[in-house]
Parts: structure tokens; sequence; C-alpha cells
């Protein structure tokens, strides 16, 4: 070969073809795909959680894609139906993850709705789930010996609170858990057909 | 947009696209001839070994061995070609040991933060203390260090190398360079500093924020701009198959960062997409072409005998462009994407065992008959694993993109045992000999100990065997455990544990062979160590050649 502009201008063919292959077109399919009535765009304080998602890498661990049953039992461990482009219209940057070192959470906020349990999982995530390789997250909580008047004390069992001392949820904490309840796509992909159409219940 | 459209204008564009490649290569791709394959010798040089990481004895045994498969004749390589290389390497030199300095110290940096991940992993409770050092921002850091620290550094760095002497014209520019490479250090501690505040992109192989990448973008194109000095000032006629691997991928990269940072562009699934062209493609048309490049150089020229078959690595090298820029779908099976991506992705993920068995065969018919080589370089060692792994990880990759591989490894640890024999069984291994042949010939000095070489070889050798076996195995396990509904979650976890720690224990080793390196390294630079005979400079290899 001895031309560079040739095989430079090669190069380049080759790249736009894989460019309009994976980036144009899903651009043009899925791009704006308009959210389904049953997604509510995220709170200003959700929005705060999901900064603090990233911010600490929860996506390393956690998918958020359920996939269909037909190619893994997702949906029998609870983890909700195969997920739609539709049902990401909210999310930027998108957290579809790669790693199910922990389960998925596109619908923790149904299987596990309780505030007390996701905040007291955080603080040690051992306390709840024996066996758990989840790391602790200390720094989103802080130790006192009286919780103020506006704050959320962590129910946790006796052995993993130092004596005479409380753990309170710090904002990130509270805005994560607010992400995290958030999380819930078991609305129906398919709406409900008309209850006047044929064969309709009367 | 209906299907009808995407289907012609993915029909349209291609047939295009097919026109203009056939046009820019309408010669030269189908050449005969193995000259081209030649042109990295000096006539009447082939036949002639050159190791400047070996010791004199062992070269010795080097050229012995290259003269016993005897096709090597030229013992009198013209003069003025070896005085236009002693001045290529002359022109490269500072600008290309600052770079391996960059990359030693981001080895030593990715290292301690990929070892500290991964103990996290199965000593949960450990270092909770401090946000930085929470798993999911370690092991960022981690990758980071690697993608755009120790990996970048040492590829371009021996690209600098490579490209001025197989263009035979001194490096021009070559200060443009260093500025880009204190441009594209700076941006990288501020990616990941911020990456240990909490400040990210949130994408993954895209987490530094966009406003630190416009700097990565800057150095980085001051960094490219004496390669292309290089190029259109060259002195040869014909461009090595070394050079189309590397121009290519500064010319990829980019377009890669580009489109993928653009701020305010991409969301939701449409942005999944994205990202696993970009992460998929940084791999394959930016690490991977640069480490094709040095393996398609040095392999050939430590033994001293031109590549087997120069049309083999043309279908290599077009094969690997064509099929490798649409493998990133294959990270999405099962999600929420179009299907005729993915269906796509996987098509092109069996395709890219065309241009890998090409790469395969070559390399193997030119080392055929002086495998004995092996046992006297230490260049040829690191890289002919590296060449090795190259085959395996793509093969590996190739039929985990298949859909009954995949919904077992998909979402499991098998995937970053998958990911580590690329970057690191592959790249960083062709790298790691790139970098004992570059050494000598830039600071005209020896390395000082060579058992530290061997040393090193085996630590990281055997210490990634067990890293890749453990974490495959546990991984493959933990797939299987996910895939039985039967079988609660923490199953699926509980199997993984002694594999996370086989892994650590490897790891550890991996990190040592690198303290010894980085530790000959230095002796090398500050010049400790034995005085040896014989430095591995041109003059001395070549008796005949009059000293100046």
């Amino acid at each position: 070969m001895k031309s560079e502009i040739r095989l430079i201008s090669g190069a380049m063919v080759m790249l736009a073809l894989s460019t309009s292959a994976l980036v144009v077109l899903p651009y043009l399919q899925v791009h704006d795909v308009p959210a389904l009535p049953g997604l509510k765009p995220y709170s200003s304080t959700e929005l705060r959680g999901r900064e603090v998602y990233i911010a600490n890498g929860c996506v390393y661990c956690h998918s958020q894609q359920p996939r269909a049953k037909a190619f893994a039992p997702d949906f029998a461990r609870g983890w909700g139906r195969a997920t739609v482009a539709a049902d990401y219209a909210y999310d930027r940057p998108h957290l579809l993850g790669t790693m199910r070192t922990g389960p998925d959470l596109m619908n923790i906020g149904v299987r596990q709705p309780s505030q007390a349990w996701q905040l007291g999982h955080l603080y040690q995530p051992r306390a709840f789930v024996p066996g758990s390789i989840m790391p602790s997250y200390p720094y989103l909580f802080e130790l006192k010996a009286r919780a103020e008047k506006n704050e959320v004390v962590v129910n946790l069992p006796a052995e993993f609170v130092p004596a005479g001392q409380v753990v309170v949820a710090r904002p990130e904490a509270m805005d994560l858990v607010a992400y995290l309840l958030s999380l819930d796509r078991s609305y129906p992909v398919i709406a409900a057909p008309a209850a006047s159409g044929p064969g309709a219940p009367r | 947009m209906n299907t009808v459209a995407i289907l012609l204008s993915a029909f349209v564009l291609s047939f295009v696209a097919l026109l203009v490649f056939i046009w820019s290569q309408r010669t030269g791709l189908f050449d005969r001839s193995g000259r081209g394959a030649e042109v990295i010798f000096a006539p009447q040089e082939i036949g002639r070994i050159e190791e400047p990481a070996a010791t004199h004895a062992e070269r010795g045994a080097l050229q012995g061995a290259a003269d016993a498969a005897a096709d090597g004749q030229g013992l009198a390589p013209d003069t003025d070609e070896l005085d236009a290389r002693e001045r290529a390497d002359a022109s490269t030199g500072p600008v290309v040991f600052f770079f391996y300095c960059c990359a030693i110290v981001w080895l030593l940096v990715a290292s301690a933060a990929g070892l500290t991940a991964s103990i996290k992993l199965h000593e949960p409770d450990w270092m909770v203390q401090q946000a930085w050092l929470t798993f999911g921002r370690i092991r960022t850091i981690h990758l980071n260090a690697v993608a755009y620290g120790w990996a970048p550094m040492a590829g371009l760095g021996t690209a600098l190398f490579v490209i001025p002497r197989l263009l035979k014209t001194p490096l021009l520019g070559a200060r443009f360079a260093f500025v880009g490479a204190v441009l594209w250090n700076a941006a990288l501690i501020a990616g990941l500093g911020s990456i240990g505040a909490g400040i990210s992109d949130g994408l993954e192989w895209l987490e530094i924020p966009w406003q630190i990448d416009t700097l990565f973008a800057l150095g980085g194109a001051l960094i490219g701009m004496p390669l292309v000095f290089t190029l259109v000032n060259r002195r040869v006629d014909h461009l090595y198959v070394s050079v189309w691997y590397m121009a290519c991928a500064l010319f990829w990269l980019p377009v890669l960062f580009i489109v993928a940072k653009m701020p305010g562009l991409h969301q939701g699934v449409q942005q999944a997409a994205m990202n696993w062209w970009f992460g998929h493609n940084v791999l394959g048309l930016f690490y991977t072409p640069l480490a094709l490049a040095s393996v398609y150089y040095f392999l050939p020229k430590v033994i001293g005998r031109p590549i087997q078959s120069y049309n083999l690595s043309l279908l290599g090298f077009w094969g690997l462009a064509f099929f490798y820029g649409q493998v990133g779908g294959h990270h999405l099976i099962g999600g929420p994407v179009p299907e005729w991506m993915v269906t796509l992705s996987i098509v092109q993920s069996m395709m890219m065992i065309i241009p890998v068995a090409a790469f395969t065969v070559n390399q193997y018919q030119t080392l055929q008959g002086r495998l004995a080589a092996l046992r006297w370089s230490p260049t040829l060692r690191f890289i002919g694993v590296g060449g090795l792994m190259y085959t395996a990880s793509s093969v590996q990759g190739s039929f985990e993109a298949l859909r009954s591989v995949n919904a077992v490894t998909h979402f499991t640890h098998y995937t970053v045992a998958h990911a580590h024999l690329g970057l690191y069984g592959f790249v960083s291994f062709v790298f790691f000999g790139a970098m004992y042949f570059v050494m000598p010939r830039i600071t005209a000095r020896e390395w000082p100990y060579p058992w530290l070489i061997t040393a090193h070889f085996w630590l990281v050798s055997g210490g990634f065997a067990l890293y890749f076996l453990s974490l495959t195995t546990g991984g493959w396990l933990q797939g299987q455990a996910m895939l039985d509904a039967a079988r609660p979650f923490m199953d699926s976890v509980a199997v993984t544990l002694p594999y996370l720690k086989g892994r650590s224990i490897g790891g550890a080793f991996m990190v040592i062979g690198h303290l010894v390196f980085a530790a000959h390294f230095m002796l090398m630079v500050t010049n400790v160590g034995p005085q040896r005979d014989q430095p591995a400079l041109f003059r001395h290899l070549f008796a005949r050649k009059a000293t100046p």
C-alpha cells in the first residue's frame, strides 16, 4: 500500500459504517421514543439520588435491564418484565449496566419499597442480607449521640450500632433511597384493550 | 422511523461505502508480491536479528538460531540505511522516553487500584470509610488509569518510536507530542481526581467529565501531529503494515471520542448502544491496532525474517477495520435495544474470526522453525505470548457473543476475565515486549539485570494465568447459578467467593511483576547496576560499520 490518503479514507469509511450501524440508526430509531403513560419523570430529589448512584458506581454491579422470560429467569426472580426503550425515556445518562454482581434494580422500588430497609441495607448490607458482598457505605451516614429533630434514624440490629450512638442518614443517603424507591417499571407496556371493544366484559 | 426506511438507508449507505472503498483500495490490496514485508529491513539485513533487550550471549544464541534456519545471507547490511535508522531512533528518544515514564507511573497506579478493587469484592467491609476508596470508584479509577494512562502512553510511545523507523525519516515536530502528552496526563490526573470525588459522566469507559475530555482531545491531536508530519515527509514509498494500523488508530480514536462525548446528544437506550459502540471500538480500533502494529514490527525484526504472507496481513487489517467496528451491540444481548442491531453485532463478532485467523497463521508461519528464538529474546517472549493471547481473546470473544453462551456469561465475572485477556494478556504483554526492545535503543544502555526481565515475565504470566482461570471459572458458575430460577440469587454470589480470592492472589503476583518492571526501569534510567560489556547499539551489532 502506497497512498496514505487511500489508506485513511478507506479506514474512515469502515468507521462510518460502524457509526451508522451502532450510533446513527439507533439514534433515528429509539432516541425520541416517548415515555409510556405509566412512567413519571424523576423528581429533583430522585435526580439528586441518581447522581449519588452514579458517583458511587452502583452501575458496576447492578444492571437495570430485566430480560425476557424466554432468555433468562429475570422475571421469576422478581426483577420485573423485560424492559423496552420507552422505559428509559428520562434516563440521562443511561444506567443499563453490564454486571450482576448484585441483583438487577430496575424495579427495586416495587420489590423492596421500605425506606427503612433501604437505609439500613446501605449502611450495612450484611445486617440484612447474610453473605452479601456489597460494600457498606458508612460515609453516607453519621454517628451521633442523639438525632436532631428532622433527621432520620436508621434502624439496625443492635450489634451493628456502637453503644450509646445512633446512625443518622445524610442527605445523600436520603436522596439515593428516594431514587431507588422511584425505580418502578411495573406498568404495562401495551395498553389494556378499551372496555367497549368486542369481547369486553359487560 | 419505520423499518423499510432503516433498511433502505442501511443499504444505500453500505453500497456507497463499498464503492468508495473499492475506489480507495483498487491498487495494492491484491498486490501479490511480498516485497512490502521487507521494507523493515535494510538491504542485505534479512537474516540479522535485532534484539537490544537480550544479553550479548543471548544475542549470539539468537543469531545462531536465525542462521540455523538459514535464509540469512545478508551479513553486511547497507550502512546508509542503518545510519538512517539510527537517526530515526535518535530523533524519537526523548519523547518516547517521556511517554514510557508516564506509562509506567500509570501502570503502577492502575495496579494498585485494581488490586484494591479486587480485594474489596471479597472483603466488603475493608476500607469503607473514604468515599473515593469505595468499590464503584476505585474500580473506575483502575479502568481509566489503564484505558487512558498505561495503554495509550505505552502504545503511542511505541508508535512514536516505530513510525520514524518504518518511514526511514526522523520524527518531525517531536515537541508537539511532548506538549500533547503533558496535556493528556494533566487531563488524566484531573479525570481520576473527579472520579474519586464522585464527579462522573456515568458511562462505562466514558466516566471522565466531558469538560476534562476537551483537554484529552487537544492533547491527543498534538500527539498525532508529529506522526502525520513524518508520514507526509516520508522517504519510503511503501507503507508497511504496522503503519496502516498505527495511522488508522490515530484517526479512528478522535472520531470515536468526539461522537461519544458530545454533551447532550445521547440519551436512554440509544445512549447505551452508543456506549458499547465506543467501549468496544476503543479496544478494537485503538489499543488492538497499536498492539498489532507492534507485533508486526518487532516479531520479524527480532528474528530477522520478513512476515511470511503480506497478503494475509492485508486481509487481517481490512477485516479488522470492517468487522470490529460493528461488534459493540453484543454487550446488550437480551437488552431493550433494537433486535437487528444485536443480531448484526453477533454476526460481525463471528466474522472477526477471519482477520484473527489471518493474523495468527501469518505470525505462526513467520516464527516457524525459529521457535528457539523465544528462549533467547525477552522482547519476543512477551510479544509472542501477547500475540497468542490476541488469538485466544478474540476467538473467546466471538463465541461469547453467541446468544447461547452469552446467556450464561453476560453480567458475570467471566466477561471481566475476557476483558483482561484482551487488554492485559494481549495488549499489555505486547507493550512490555516493545518497551524492552525500545528502551536500550533510546537510552543507549542495556537493561542492567536480565534476570529481572525473567522475573517480570514469570510473575505476570503466572499471576495472570491464575487471575484468568479463577475468574473465568467463577464467572461461568455464577452465570449458571443465575440462570437457574430454582436457586436463590445469593447462590450466584456465594459460588464466586473462592474464585474472587484466587483472582486477588493472581492480581497480587501481577502487581509484584509490575513493581519489578518499574524498579528495573528506574535502575536502567539512573544507570545503576553492572556495566555491561556490549551496549546494545548498532555500531557494536554491526562491527563493519565505521564509527563516526
